[in-house]
């Protein structure tokens, strides 16, 4: 394959395996069932979708993925870009890598949900996953074994179907080194992501993997994802063990690892962080990760009857899948009454944040994903982070 | 005789430039006005300063998966570090230096955000695993 018999793309693509490969001393390659590419055009710009291109433009036999390969969020949906001020050159771009994924047989599902709407890992399963939520969830939720992947290592896992074997893949690697114990428990999806940014911080690297105990009850899939989302965001974090709840279960490196306490203080003190009381409210986000069909209903019972704010946009992001279904259900309409927007396929901070904020004056944001409050200050917005209810309260009223 | 600072073998064409060094950690998604070529996350150490052909010199990446595409983007476009020196890098920062072609290199015998100051003078050979600091930046007054 690296001599090109295979192929230009297999060549690229176990070329660069090689390379990343020996950077983390891996002994060889793994199989993996599959792949899952971030490839938005924000983060690719005009040389990545180039690059895409090129590979796409090699003869069929040569260029098609040999495992089931998936598309994290798009950078816009062609349904609603215009509504939110994104330029018609985006749209382009995005509709260039569009066909140049297709043309490797990448399956179009734009989510970073997969786990929760297309194909659920098993225990033991050797993944080559590209958003660090969907990593962290299917390593320690159902105890499968994936490193990040960013879209070119995915891309070229998909085409050789196999990544190298280092990090979480190994199992010296998936040994727990922090220990955590909670004396309170998160009230709602905000405060479950207050908490996976509170036990990031403290972890704060991509090689280290906290235990987390005291919990009395196991939490939820939106729960745990918005828990794992946010761990993976302020940590760099793959792999967590919550046991009893979690498959991950993994043994303490050391038995005598100091064990850090979070009480509520910790909770109301991070989530007052990011307060804003009074503060005008310019846009309302629910997404990242998008919204798995439970939250949805949720949004729709909490707008219900009400309208929001003619100088707030309030937008809700989820899977084209589960878009579908909401849909079917009436719970888009429900939503969209009120004056709100849904968007399938994109997840707002891969989606030109930057570019949204300079078109429409967006300054002040506010949502209930504490991951999204990581990410956006570098965009130049200031993030809140409140419940799901004061959200929506904050978009009525246009105000904090 | 110059210093030299041992890691790992690292990533990408070996290389000579000026640092720019902080404890912080890093990602192109969070930190960086791409289009200006400097840091834009407030509260970090380098906020409003340029990257573009500097050396940097961090602690550890970040959460986040964008990077690995944007390096490439950012070195396409001319406005990229010419190196990234870290403590320690995660996959992702390790598979943009790949894809990208940029120097990377990490794993040091202690902590590399220490031993070496902005504008000090480097070479970067990842082959070989070595940092060399070829001149001291002048003390601040």
């Amino acid at each position: 394959m690296l001599a090109g018999e295979a192929g230009e793309p297999r060549r690229w693509a176990i070329a660069h395996q090689v390379t990343v490969g020996e950077f983390f001393d891996a002994a060889d390659l793994v199989p993996v069932s599959q792949a899952h590419i971030m490839a938005d055009t924000e983060s690719l710009g005009e040389a990545g979708v180039e690059f895409l291109e090129s590979l796409a433009a090699m003869p069929r036999a040569e260029r098609q993925v040999r495992v089931p390969t998936l598309t994290d969020p798009r950078g816009l949906d062609f349904a609603v870009y215009k509504r939110l001020g994104q330029s018609d050159g985006m749209a382009a771009l995005e509709a260039r890598a569009i066909a140049a994924l297709k043309a490797f047989g990448v399956l179009m599902t734009d989510t970073c949900i997969n786990y929760q709407t297309i194909l659920p890992p098993v225990r033991g399963e050797h993944l080559a996953m590209g958003d660090t939520g969907v990593v962290i969830y299917s390593n320690s939720v159902f105890g499968a074994r994936s490193n990040f992947e960013g879209g070119p290592s995915a891309l070229a896992a998909g085409l050789t179907g196999r990544t190298p074997r280092y990090g979480y893949h190994l199992d010296e690697c998936r040994r727990a080194t922090r220990r955590f114990r909670l004396d309170t428990a998160p009230r709602d999806l905000s405060e479950w992501g207050a908490l996976g940014g509170i036990v990031g911080r403290a972890t704060g690297s991509y090689w280290e993997v906290p235990l987390i105990e005291g919990l009395d009850a196991a939490p939820g899939s939106d729960a745990l994802k918005h828990f794992g989302a946010a761990l993976a965001s302020y940590g760099s974090v793959a792999l967590f063990d919550m046991p009893g709840i979690t498959a991950a279960d993994l043994v303490l490196a050391d038995p005598h690892v100091a064990t850090a306490r979070i009480g509520r203080a910790d909770i109301d003190a991070f989530l007052q962080s990011y307060a804003a009381p009074g503060d005008k409210v310019d846009v309302v986000v629910f997404a990242a990760p998008q919204l798995s069909l439970i939250e949805m209903a949720e949004v729709a019972d909490a707008l219900d009857g009400r309208q929001v704010h003619s100088q707030t946009t309030l937008l809700v992001a989820t899977s084209p899948e589960i878009k579908h279904a909401a849909d079917r259900m009436g719970l888009t309409a429900r939503i969209e009454a009120t004056g709100a927007i849904v968007a399938a396929g994109i997840c707002f901070y891969q989606s030109y944040a930057g570019e949204l904020a300079e078109a429409n004056g967006w300054r002040r944001l506010v949502t209930n994903s504490a991951k999204l409050t990581n990410i956006i200050g570098g965009y130049g917005y200031r993030p809140s982070l409140l419940s799901l209810e004061r959200c929506v309260e904050a978009a009525v009223a246009g105000r904090m | 005789m110059p210093t030299v600072l041992r890691c790992h073998p690292g990533i990408g064409p070996a290389v000579e430039g000026v640092a720019l060094v902080a404890p912080d950690n890093f990602s192109a998604r969070y930190d960086l006005d791409r289009k200006k070529g400097v840091f834009s996350r407030p509260g970090h150490a380098l906020a409003g300063q340029s990257y573009n052909g500097r050396i940097l010199v961090l602690n550890d990446a970040k959460g986040g998966v964008a990077t690995a595409w944007m390096l490439h983007e950012m070195k396409s476009r001319g406005i990229v570090p010419l190196a990234l020196v870290f403590n320690r890098v995660n996959p992702i920062l390790a598979q943009g230096a790949a894809f990208g072609a940029v120097t990377m290199v990490d794993r040091f015998d202690g902590d590399v955000t220490r031993l070496i100051h902005t504008d000090d003078r480097l070479r970067i050979d990842p082959a070989a695993g070595k940092v060399e600091i070829l001149e001291r930046a002048a003390p601040a007054k």
